[in-house]
Formats: structure tokens, sequence, C-alpha cells
């Protein structure tokens, strides 16, 4: 516990960002104080995470490229590229 | 007991749900009997297609076009209910012996009057610009339509309500009430229901219900899969599938057969199809036909490697042997008839099916001449053709 | 291990929770050769979730209940990894079984997160399912605002992260997993500005037997009272968030005083203002997609969710099938651990559960019942539901489109719901509002059946996670399985 935390940098809407590592893309987004990042398809509406263990979908974002991942899954890395509808 | 009526019919799919609705709208009191809810049989495990594009020549295709009337014409009105759009088909050739088969069906179906163009490829680009680089030639049909189906069982349902119908659901029909040969009405497991007429519409299960009559229609069921993907922005704009399509879609094999047929729809999600098997109500997923339609769809459209599918489901298409429906009434147990065996176009020919059904239960001349439907083209009732192992679920 | 995964397994395991690991050791430890497949990256599940190990590789469990438990658990899982008996495929979902010959279990994955599976089928004899739950939902209006989440998401989030997700937090819903919630929260520095339990304490009164057999709750209930009292926390019983404020997140929620059917009492509204996170918990939904899959028989739960039965053995209708944890009823994470090595050894050699395991399993069961009896989903709560309160998330599906499809066209079960408005057709595929939509859906309804046969069909669901074409299209075949 007593370790102090690594850092790592990750490009939020290619703005890069300073995080501590081991955490979710959803963390260090909500860490950022971004609560959304994704648009719904008919209203127009901002998402964010919602169930905060993959069941939901919510929070699909896209990662290095990939569209529709799960922010709450996937743990951020250093130097990951992090895109959606926030601004960073 | 329950109250008389002029029509009953068996089965609120999009076909008994079509009947329904017209015949109640020439005045016939029509009392419908669903052992499920509206649309829980193969009416809500398909896709919504109205196509002439894949019909070959013949009644069927004389059916699509009065079907297509129809959609445009007495349902104009409601079409809103079911989202019913003019997207257009295309048919995509990519080996030679399929472009040759192309060949051969536009110029038939161009000579019958069906509204075909033959494009090139970079027309072909146009219509879909993430077409895979290995067609050779292509087919458009403007004319190929789409429906939400379920609505449209929903919305038909309702209206024939409007017009004084009953529906009667979860009631499951058990046997026929006969008054001599004549049947007069059915038992269900909540009671008996009395008419002079009753319509066979079960689908898949129409081979059952006419068996409780005495009568044989060899309706089989026909199993297909149809692979739903994760909802993107407009990748596919029309139907579009193979040529080797309309080859399966004529064929009268029992084994797996499977051909691509891809198309986006209005909530984003593309549909992946096709798949023909028979295999009886066997509900297990079958991998080998998912691997097959995956492997088919990827390949017609190389960016879907990559997309995701978020489900699939098959549904069981009431198939007839020589592949025609059967709708009329049959003199092999007066009072009662059919309107069945549409295996994999009872969405599109349900339109045109109610509006001949209800003229010709309310006693009038069709637009149209059933005669090739006729049910009693299947004969008396003999021991092997009795009700086969494949409907008995 | 590549060569070996191929090969059949004696025993596969789904999930590397409570259950899932206790399934997993039992069955090592019979000498069966197993594989546990799990969609997390490391083992624990959802209670014992806990930080990357690859930044924090010794945890010490704060904030953890039975951290003992699972640290024992997790040494015996690891020796049974290096001696080579046990095949631990993490960041690893099955997506879908089949049978082949000899009825053995076909296993299809696909990665959890990234784009590439080492391996894409395994197969084996004998099958677990430990698949656990996620928070069971209920809509209400805002409850779509950034900003609203599951309780246990927040949970989850403070468990693997460390951090909290926001700063001020009202955590509402019926159960006693609100307390853990909201302790966690403020043993992380977050604000509970309320804690709203839309049952009554005194409910539990008549439970009182049941809760007495299982003395370790009791010490527990003592503990949240006294971090409650610490932080200042409310605890406001018969007391439901009635909507969620905010423009483009949630800053305020609505509450109200309900009666005991759950219908608001007029002029008990008060608004909560300052709020960024409200967390909202139900009870769970447990994840029996895939047994269902396989035929497994259901039934409905005293929390009126759709369980797998079970029985002693742990096994289900399904022969080869056993289950343990969440999935044949919510009861807790000690529970999910004495299910799993039941379940482990009988998938393992047959083996009977001892009679002092049988009856602590028993004593459990009785405790969650009354649990759930004590916090039911409120009789009425769809009265909060306007128009347009959005029903399913994902497809946007509002409340009037749902009553309407119920009302004029007989959409009276969550599969014809789904048929007619797409409730349920979007990316999580019903897992959130499978259970509302069935509510909905039934309503009206008087035959007893039809909320049982509109939870099977929420439950249906055949790809159970989304996949890739591309990966659907090397599928092996299998060898056919005659049923
Ligand atoms: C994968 C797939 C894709 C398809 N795509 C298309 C397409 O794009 N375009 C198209 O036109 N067609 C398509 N079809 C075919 C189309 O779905 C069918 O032809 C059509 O749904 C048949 O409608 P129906 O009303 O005859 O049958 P159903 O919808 O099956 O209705 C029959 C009803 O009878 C009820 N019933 C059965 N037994 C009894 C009883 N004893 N008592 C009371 N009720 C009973 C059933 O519950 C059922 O609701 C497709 C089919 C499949 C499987
Ligand atoms: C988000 C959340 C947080 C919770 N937090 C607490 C808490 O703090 N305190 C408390 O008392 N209770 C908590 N609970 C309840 C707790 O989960 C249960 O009491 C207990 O953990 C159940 O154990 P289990 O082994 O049955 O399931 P789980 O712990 O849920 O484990 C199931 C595992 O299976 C995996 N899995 C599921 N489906 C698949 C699949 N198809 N393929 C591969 N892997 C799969 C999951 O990823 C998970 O790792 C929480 C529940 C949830 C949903
Ligand atoms: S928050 Fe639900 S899937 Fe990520």
């Amino acid at each position: 516990m007593s370790n102090p935390p690594q850092r790592i940098t990750v490009n939020l809407n290619a703005t890069p960002v300073q995080a501590e590592a081991g955490q979710s893309v959803g963390a260090v987004l909500m860490g950022q104080g971004i609560k959304a990042w994704r648009t719904t398809r008919n209203e127009g509406k901002p998402r964010g995470l919602f169930c905060g263990i993959g069941a939901c979908y919510d929070c699909l974002i896209t990662i290095d490229g990939e569209p529709n991942q799960r922010a709450c899954m996937v743990q951020a890395s250093d130097s990951m590229n992090i895109e959606g509808d926030f601004s960073a | 007991m329950n109250a008389p009526s002029d029509v009953i019919v068996i089965g609120a799919g999009v076909i008994g749900s079509a009947i329904a609705f017209f015949a109640s709208q020439q005045g016939l009191s029509v009392t419908v009997l669903e052992r499920g809810l509206p649309a829980s049989g193969t009416s809500s495990a398909c896709e919504g297609n109205i196509l002439v594009s894949d019909k070959e020549l013949g009644a069927e295709l004389e059916l699509t076009k009065f079907s297509l009337d129809t959609w445009r014409g007495d349902l104009a009105e409601h079409a809103g209910h079911w989202e019913f759009e003019s997207k257009g088909g295309i048919i995509v050739a990519s080996k030679e012996s399929s472009l040759a088969s192309l060949d051969r069906l536009t110029r038939a179906q161009g000579e019958y009057g069906i509204d075909v163009e033959r494009v090139d490829i970079p027309r072909l680009r146009e219509f879909e610009p993430h077409i895979s680089p290995d067609a050779l030639g292509a087919a458009w049909y403007p004319d190929d339509c789409q429906v939400q189906p379920m609505l449209v069982a929903g919305h038909l349902l309702n209206l024939a309500r409007k017009n004084g119908a009953k529906v009667q659901v979860n009631t499951r029909v058990t046997g026929f009430v006969r008054h001599g040969e004549t049947v007069t009405g059915v038992t269900t497991d909540r009671g008996e229901f009395h008419a002079p007429a009753v319509v066979n519409a079960a689908g898949s299960w129409s081979e059952h219900i006419a068996a409780l009559a005495g009568v044989n229609v060899p309706v089989k069921p026909r199993k297909g899969f149809v692979m739903v993907t994760e909802p993107l922005p407009p990748m596919v704009h029309h139907k579009v599938y193979a040529a080797e399509y309309v080859d399966n879609v004529g064929s009268s094999d029992a084994g797996l057969q499977s051909s691509p047929v891809v198309e986006g729809t209005p909530a984003g999600s593309i549909l992946i199809g096709s798949s023909r098997e028979r295999v009886g109500f066997d509900r297990s997923v079958n991998t080998e036909a998912l691997r097959q339609m995956a492997t088919n769809a990827i390949a017609l459209f190389p960016f879907l490697e990559k997309t995701r599918i978020i489900r699939h489901y098959h549904g069981f298409r009431p198939y007839c042997p020589d592949h025609l429906p059967v709708i009329g009434h049959d003199p092999r147990a007066p009072g009662l008839w059919h309107a069945s065996g549409y295996e994999g176009a009872g969405i599109g020919l349900s339109a045109g099916t109610g509006k001949l059904m209800g003229q010709a239960l309310a006693g009038l001349a069709t637009d149209m001449s059933l005669a090739p439907f006729a049910p009693e083209r299947f004969g008396e009732f003999t021991p092997n053709t009795m009700i086969s192992q494949e409907s008995a679920a | 291990m590549s060569k070996e995964s191929t090969s059949p397994f004696d025993v596969a395991v789904i999930g590397a929770g409570p259950a899932g690991l206790a399934a997993a050791v039992a069955a090592a430890e019979r000498g069966a050769r197993v594989v546990v497949l799990d969609a997390a990256t490391q083992p624990g599940g959802q209670f014992w979730r806990h930080r990357p190990e690859s930044v924090e590789p010794d945890p010490e469990g704060h904030g953890h209940h039975g951290w003992k438990t699972y640290l024992d658990l997790r040494s015996r899982f690891d020796a049974a990894i290096s001696t080579g008996v046990l095949h631990y495929l993490p960041n690893t979902q099955v997506w879908m079984i089949e049978r082949e010959d000899a009825g053995r279990f076909v296993l299809r994955l696909t990665p959890a997160t990234g784009t590439t599976i080492e391996v894409p089928t395994v197969r084996a004899d004998k099958l677990v399912s430990c698949a656990g739950g996620y928070d069971r939902q209920l809509p209400l209006p805002g409850w779509e605002l950034p900003g609203v989440m599951a309780a246990g998401g927040i949970q989850a989030f403070i468990k693997a992260n460390g951090t909290l997700p926001g700063k001020r937090f009202v955590v509402a819903g019926t159960g006693p997993f609100l307390l853990p919630v909201a302790a966690n929260i403020a043993a992380a520095g977050g604000k509970v500005v309320a804690v709203c339990e839309s049952s009554s304490l005194t409910n539990w009164l008549p439970h009182m037997g049941a809760a007495s057999g299982v003395p370790g709750k009791a010490l527990e209930g003592a503990e949240y009272a006294a971090i409650f009292a610490k932080h200042r926390i409310r605890y406001r019983t018969r007391t439901v968030v009635t909507k969620v404020v905010g423009d483009s997140s949630a800053t305020a929620v609505q509450i109200a005083k309900v009666d005991a059917s759950g219908a608001i009492i007029p002029g008990s509204e008060r608004l909560l203002e300052d709020v960024d996170i409200v967390g909202f918990g139900w009870g769970f939904t447990p994840q029996i997609e895939l047994a269902v899959s396989l035929g497994a028989e259901t039934r409905i739960d005293a929390d009126g969710s759709l369980v797998c039965v079970a029985d002693e053995k742990q096994s289900s209708t399904v022969p080869g099938l056993f289950l343990a944890g969440e999935v044949t009823g919510v009861g807790g994470a000690v529970l999910a651990v004495a299910e799993g090595y039941v379940a482990g050894a009988s998938a393992a050699n047959g083996e009977q559960p001892k009679t002092s395991t049988a009856r602590q399993i028993q004593r459990h069961r009785r405790f969650a019942s009354a649990m759930h009896q004590a916090h039911p989903v409120p009789e009425k709560w769809d009265e909060l539901l306007t128009d347009d309160t959005l029903i399913c998330r994902c497809e946007e599906v509002s409340h009037a489109q749902v009553t309407e499809a119920r009302d004029v066209l007989g959409a009276t079960d969550a599969r014809t719901m789904k048929s007619f408005t797409r409730t349920g057709m979007g990316w999580c595929q019903g897992k959130v509002c499978g259970y509302a939509v069935s509510c909905l859906s039934a309503k009206g309804t008087t035959d007893e059946n039809a909320q049982h046969a509109s939870l099977t069909s929420v439950a249906k669901r055949p790809v159970a996670t989304p996949l890739t074409l591309g990966e659907i299209s090397t599928l092996d075949s299998r060898e056919p399985h005659n049923l």
C-alpha cells in the first residue's frame, strides 16, 4: 500500500493526461471530471459509467482506434489513445 | 359458449392478422385464436423484406406483385405503423457461375415486367461503398421494400379489433367441430368457437392443424438463423445478397444451406442471414450455420470481420415441398380454409393474401386467381403422408 | 498451454468469484483437471474485487469481508495452477456453450477486453457455472443521466481503482447491500448525503429467527451502525429517490417517503442538492443465460429474480451441469463459497456434501430468503415513471411506448414487448431493463406463470457476450450431439 503510485500518460482525445497506473479507462476519465464520453444514437444523450462491471455497455469508448470498448473493463496503460464525445 | 362469428382465424402471425384485418374490412365478424401472444411464431423470428428480386417467374411472383400493390395501396395509410420503407435490393455475383445465373434471372424478370437494372461495379460502389472488391456484377431492384413484421401483425390485429374482430390470445386450437363433413368451428383449451369458415393460418404448425381436420397440407419447418450486429453508423444501405441465395431459396434439400444476405436497419444493427435446414422444430444452435453465415457475410462486406454480433435468433419458415403457398378453401373439409406455406416470403405476401382471402371469405370474386395455391393439390390423406414427426412439436 | 487446452478437461468452471474459486479448488484438490474461465483480469469476482496486482502485489483487503477466506482460496488456487492441474484463463468470456457426443460441454470463448483470444474453445466433461450476477435496476426519471450508477458499480469502482467516482453520493434502493456500499464510500473519503432504503426496518422483525442462524450477520450489522454514526450518514428507511435531477449529469435527487406498497406519501418530497453520484441497487440479477441455454430448469426466488434450480449436490436439472453462487439464488459470498465447494466436489467425483455443510448452506439460504422478504421491490415502483422515462437505456424506449405496446398491441410478456418496442434488443441484451420490462409487460395479467415466462424470455441470450463475425467465421465445428 505504501508504494508511491506509478504514473502513466494517456491521450484523451489527443490531449496527454497523467494518470495513476492500474486504473480502468473509466476511472481515468472520471478522475478528470469527465462523466460522459458517449452520445446515444437516437436522442443524442450523454452516457458514461453505469453498471461498472461490463454488463450494461453504456460506457463504450474508442481505445487505440478500436471502437465500442467497455471503459469500465479496460485497464488504462501508458500512451493509450482514448477517444470519445468529451472535451478533455 | 363463445358467441359465433363469420370467420375464425387460427394463428396471429402476419398472415392471420392480415386476413383478420381484410375480412373485418369486408364487414365479416372475425375471431382470431392464437395459442401464444400476437406474432409469437415465425413472424417474430424473421426479417421484414418484401422481395420481388428473389422470386422465380410464376404464381408466387404474381402474388408478390399483387401484394406489393396492396402494401402501397390499401395499406398505405398505415405504413408508418410498421416502418414501411422502399429501400431497394441488390443481388451481387462474385463468381463467374453466379454471374451467369444472375444474367438468366434478371433477363427473365425484366421480360416479365419486374423493375430490375443491371449495375456495373462503379455504380454498385455508389450504392454500397463497402462492398467486397471481389464483386463481379450486380442487379438493382428498386421495388424491394421492408417492414417491421411484428408491428405489422400487432397493428393489423389492432385495426381488425377496431372493425369489431375479437382476438383471443393464449388459446390453443385442439380440434375441429364438424357437422357431418363440414367444419363448423374449433375446440380449444378455452372452450369451443363456432364459425362457418375457419382459416388455418398456423404457419409452420399448419400441417398439424390440417391433420386435426383429417386433411394433408404438407407444410414443414425450414429453420433459419439471423445474426444481429452491434449498432453502427450506416454501412450497408440496402438489402444485399449473393446470387447463390436465389438458388438456395428454390432448393428442396433438407441439409444445411447458407448464402449471404446482409442488410442495414434503421436501428443501426446489420442483419446477417441466411441459413436453411430442415431439422424439424429443433431449437439448438447450429454453429456450422453461424460459421458459414459469418464467412459469407465477410466475403460480401469485408469490414464485417471486425463487427460484433450481439445476438442471433432463428425461426421456422413454413416450407411447402412445391415452394408455393397453400391458399383458399379446402373442398376436402368444407368450411376449412388455409393460408399457409409461405416459407421465406410470408411477410411480403401477407398483405396480398389478406386482401384476397378477405374477398374470398366474403364470397366475392378475388382480384387474382387462387387456383395455383389450391389446398387440394396435395390429394387425400394417406398413411405415409400422415403428420410427420417434424410438425408434431 | 495451447496444446493442453485443446484436450478436454474434467471440469470447467465459469467465474473466479467466491463460488468459482471454491469450486475450482475443490475439484482440483480431488485430482480433476480443471479449467477456469473468468471475464475479469484477476481472481476475486465482485465480492473480492481488488486493485490490479500489477500495482499492488499484496493487497491487504481493506474494506473487504472474509479476506482471509479469499487468501486461503487464492493460495490453493495458485498452488493448483503451479502443479498444472488447474488452467486459469482470465480476461475470457464464455459466449456460448454447446454439447457434443457423450454430453461433453463445448465452451466458446471471446476476449473480455482487447481483440485476440488465444484459446477460442475449451471442452470439458463437467461444467460448474458460477457466473454471479449484476445489480438489478428499476427505471426512474433521470436514471439515464451520467453520474447515476449501479450501487455495486460504485463498490466495484472503489475496490478496483482505489478512488471514488465522485464526491457527494446518494445510495438508494433496497437491501442490506446498500450498507457496505455507503461504508466503503465513506471510508474512501466520499460524502454520503443519504442512504434511501425503500423498506422499513421493522420488516426484519418476523425474520429474526432466520437471522439468528447466521451470527456473523449481526456482527456486520453492528459494524455498519458504527461506521454510519462515525461518518454521520443518514439512513432513511421507507424512502425512495423519485427522480434524479440534472442537465448533462446528476446534480440533485428528489426523495420521498413511501408506504408499505411503495406509494409516495403526498407532501413528503424533498430535494437533496449538491449530489454528483447516485447509486441504485434493487438486489441482484443472477447471470443464468448460459445455464438456461443448456436447458437448466429455473424458478422465481424470494426476491423475484429468476434463478436456476439446484439440488443438494449443486447439480442443475441438466446432467453434468453444476451451479454455485448467485446463479442458484442471491445469497452473499459466504453462501457462494459453501456452494462452490460442494459443486466442485460433486463435479469432480460425485461426492455427497457432509451433513454439516448441507446444514450450513440451508441456514444461509433461509437467511437470504428472510433478507429478500424484508427488502422487497416496492409493489408500486412504477408509479414514479413518467411517459418519457426511459425503460430500455440501450434502445431508448420510453415508458409511453411500453405501455402503448402492452395496452394497444397486446405485448403482455417481455418477449413480445421486445418484438414491438425493441426493449432489450440493444448492446446489453436486456440485462439492465429485463426485470422492469417483465414487470411492466405482465402488469395487469392474472396469469401466475406470466412473470416466470416473461423473465425466462429475458434470460434467453444466445450470445452471452458480443463477439466479432471474424471470430465466428473461424469457429471449429463440433461433433454433433444427439440430446
Ligand atoms: C430467418 C427467417 C427470415 C425470414 N425473412 C423473411 C423476409 O425477409 N421476408 C418475408 O416475407 N418473409 C421472411 N421469412 C418468412 C416469414 O417469417 C414467414 O413466412 C411468415 O412469418 C409466416 O407467417 P405466418 O403468419 O404464416 O406464421 P406464424 O407467424 O408462425 O404464425 C402462426 C401462428 O399460429 C399460431 N399457432 C400455431 N398452432 C396453433 C394452435 N394450435 N392454436 C392457435 N394458434 C396456433 C402460432 O403460435 C403462430 O403465432 C423469414 C423467415 C425466417 C425464419
Ligand atoms: C458489482 C457488484 C458488487 C458487489 N459488491 C459486493 C460487496 O461489496 N459486498 C457484498 O457483500 N456483496 C457484493 N456483491 C454481491 C456479491 O457479488 C455476491 O455476494 C458474491 O460475490 C457472489 O459470488 P459469485 O461467485 O456467485 O459471483 P461473482 O462474484 O459475481 O463472480 C462471478 C464471476 O464470473 C464471471 N463471469 C460471469 N459470466 C461469465 C462468462 N460468461 N464468462 C466468463 N466469466 C464470467 C464474472 O466476471 C465474475 O468474475 C456485489 C455484486 C455486484 C454485482
Ligand atoms: S459501465 Fe456498464 S459496461 Fe461499463
